[in-house]
């Protein structure tokens, strides 16, 4: 284990501390101290390495993240795990909007709430909150899955594309285009393996899919009232 | 009544004229508002409308072709380890792989990279064609973030974050299902064949403060290398322009209601911005105010077309331009040797703007194989290529005649104006008076 503090070398001296880790090195393992909710910590790694930041962490903390396994042992500010590609980001805290914004793939696991607009135009990123979500939560969803285990503020899945949405608790403002959906054994599995991954211990038949009804995917003046 | 009597003609409204009528019957049969790419086409107060003054008793010209006058610019000089240097100041605008044929993309970066300058990508992302052909690629950073990723985005020379553009400052975009092959779709992680939406805002960041931190993140990933731009439509550009810089913009990029798009709603390109001309005094008043004029390049775009309009451009302050509509023109769009073709579209060479619907007979604004494959990139290149020198030695003329050994030595002093309106926009005199509209108290 590698500790790095960042109250006495600055983000860019870390970030770039951890993209030069070779790929085959053996120091794999990276803790960062006194993170102090600085901006862009541990944004844009690129291999795979395990970073633990022991404290709160400010906006888009492992944006566009490969292959790294980053935990915030704290909360995290906007935009967390950001156009994430791939690896997993963990806050064991609470996150702040826009946590994982456009986020291609890999997980991102937030053990607390999630404010406004959490998986706000994935594109194939696995998503767990274990509270709630706040509104306009994956607006423009594209792909991928948001499984909230509370509940999900207003307009969940505003204009939703291919994206699944799983919630436990409350859902009862649905967006533009998003309608519950019926729950399938095949989303049964798949919402049990994301929980599992996620160590969140919920059942799978508690929860309620929505989705998107495919009612906007080509303009039609007819649902003009929709926009 | 008597056929010898006078009669009154015929008159038409100028209010509803033949456009607007038409207009309105189309709306009542379809329902729908039009759809169409291109810029704004009413006419506008624009560069036509200023002169240069030229060299005479009191300015020394310089000797054409014998005299150097210089074209390079380099941009991102403030923040970026690696500032784009660029052997002109004409660059090629983001135009998105999707709404454009790789053909067309790839024929860009190269037309781009023989003449010495840079060009960009669009919303959807980079093409290896493209990127391959480029010299200078600037990734854009999209509010949709198509095709965004981290290996791209450290591809590229520079980046540009796009909050806005001229043909529709405050709209996203729309890439309608037709033009949506596999390989768009791919790029897009979206089903093929449905309309593709481009938000308006950015997801994950709200105003200035947070452009800042943007930036920043943009900056760590990228080793604090790359040249960021910050690209906005011109509404406010006083305002806008002050912003980017606060936000830690290397470069403005500053596009007028003239600037094209791929496709949007008509009444949007017509009447939301303000003219190019416009735009850039407010623009570089605001970097002057700040200190920061020539330190923080600005780029001016929307309706660039010659080289006087470069002069122009750089005379009233700006460091390099950028052209979009201009660059597909040079590579064979809307050529009247399709005339056929347009008119069996319903329309006529120079006028086609249904770049949406993918029908493109030069090829340039479709994603049908077919169409696409008419365009030859290394010829198109080489057309855009010729295109950019001439505008350069257009500029150069013009320079010399000013008395100026480098472009950018050019300055609204240079300038008079043939209108009032152009006059007040410009701030540069009415020709024959020494009257700039707004200046002494009149």
């Amino acid at each position: 284990m590698n500790e790095l503090d960042l109250k006495a070398v600055g983000v860019t001296a870390i970030n770039q501390k951890l993209y030069k880790v070779p790929r085959d090195s053996n120091e794999r393992h990276w803790v960062i101290r006194n993170p102090m909710g600085q901006h862009a910590i541990a944004c844009g790694l690129d291999g795979p390495l395990a970073v633990d930041i022991m404290g709160h962490v400010g906006f888009y903390c492992g944006g566009m993240n490969k292959e790294a396994e980053i935990t915030v042992h704290g909360h995290a500010g906007v935009g967390v795990a950001e156009n994430m590609m791939s690896g997993v980001v963990w806050v064991k805290g609470n996150a702040s909007e826009s946590a994982g914004a456009t986020a291609n793939g890999g997980l991102l696991v937030i053990e607390g709430d999630a404010s406004s607009r959490c998986g706000i135009s994935m594109k194939g990123v696995d998503i767990v909150v274990g509270g709630s979500v706040g509104h306009m939560s994956a607006f423009m969803a594209q792909r991928g899955n948001l499984v909230v285990c509370g509940n999900a503020g207003e307009a969940l899945g505003d204009s939703i594309y291919e994206a699944r949405l799983y919630v436990k608790g409350r859902a009862d403002n649905l967006g533009a285009d998003c309608i519950e959906k019926e729950m399938r054994q095949e989303h049964l599995e798949d919402l049990a393996k994301l929980l599992e991954r996620a160590k969140m211990k919920h059942r799978p038949q508690d929860f309620r899919r929505y989705g998107s009804a495919r009612k906007l995917y080509n303009f039609n003046v007819d649902h003009a009232d929709a926009y | 009544m008597d056929m010898n009597t006078p009669r009154t003609p015929p008159r038409k409204s100028a209010t509803f004229d033949d456009y607007t009528l038409a207009e309105i019957r189309r709306a009542a049969t379809t329902g729908i508002y039009d759809i169409r790419g291109a810029g704004a086409k009413r006419k506008l107060p624009h560069f036509d409308d200023l002169l240069f003054l030229g060299a005479s008793i009191s300015r020394y010209p310089l000797e054409g072709y014998r005299e150097k006058c210089g074209t390079d610019v380099v941009l991102g000089t403030r923040f970026a380890k690696k500032p784009l240097e660029l052997k002109i100041p004409i660059t090629i605008a983001g135009m998105s792989f999707g709404s454009l044929s790789a053909q067309a993309k790839e024929a860009l970066g190269r037309g781009a990279s023989m003449a010495g300058t840079s060009t960009t990508t669009g919303d959807g992302g980079m093409t290896p064609e493209e990127r391959g052909q480029s010299k200078h690629l600037v990734y854009q950073y999209l509010p949709s973030r198509y095709g965004m990723n981290p290996d791209d985005l450290r591809k590229a020379d520079a980046i540009e974050v796009v909050v806005g553009q001229g043909a529709k400052p405050g709209g996203g975009g729309m890439l309608l299902g037709q033009k949506i092959s596999d390989r768009v779709a791919q790029m897009r992680c979206l089903p093929k064949g449905i309309d593709q939406r481009s938000a308006c805002r950015h997801p994950d960041w709200t105003g200035p403060d947070d452009l800042e931190i943007k930036i920043h993140e943009l900056r760590e990933i990228t080793m604090w290398e790359k040249p960021i731009y910050v690209k906005v439509g011109g509404t406010r550009p006083y305002y806008d322009v002050a912003l980017a810089v606060k936000s830690g913009a290397d470069v403005v990029v500053l596009d007028g209601m003239q600037g094209g798009t791929a496709a949007t709603q008509e009444v949007f390109i017509e009447h939301v911005g303000i003219p190019t001309l416009a735009c850039i005094r407010p623009a570089v008043k605001a970097l002057q105010d700040l200190g920061m004029h020539r330190k923080v390049q600005l780029i001016v775009s929307g309706g660039i077309r010659s080289g006087a309009d470069v002069a122009k451009a750089l005379a009233l302050g700006a460091d390099a331009v950028a052209i979009g509509t201009a660059a597909l023109v040079a590579l064979g769009d809307n050529d009247p040797h399709l005339e056929e073709e347009y008119r069996a579209l319903g329309t006529t060479a120079g006028a086609y703007d249904d770049w949406h619907e993918g029908r493109d007979p030069a090829g340039i604004t479709t994603q049908d194989p077919v169409l696409a494959a008419r365009l030859d990139p290394v010829k198109a290149g080489r057309r855009l290529s010729n295109y950019l020198k001439v505008m350069t030695l257009e500029a150069q003329t013009v320079a010399r005649a000013c008395g100026k050994s480098h472009l950018h030595n050019l300055e609204p002093e240079d300038l008079c104006a043939l209108t009032v309106e152009a006059a007040a926009m410009a701030q540069v005199p009415l020709a024959g008076t020494g009257w700039i509209p707004g200046r002494g108290g009149y």
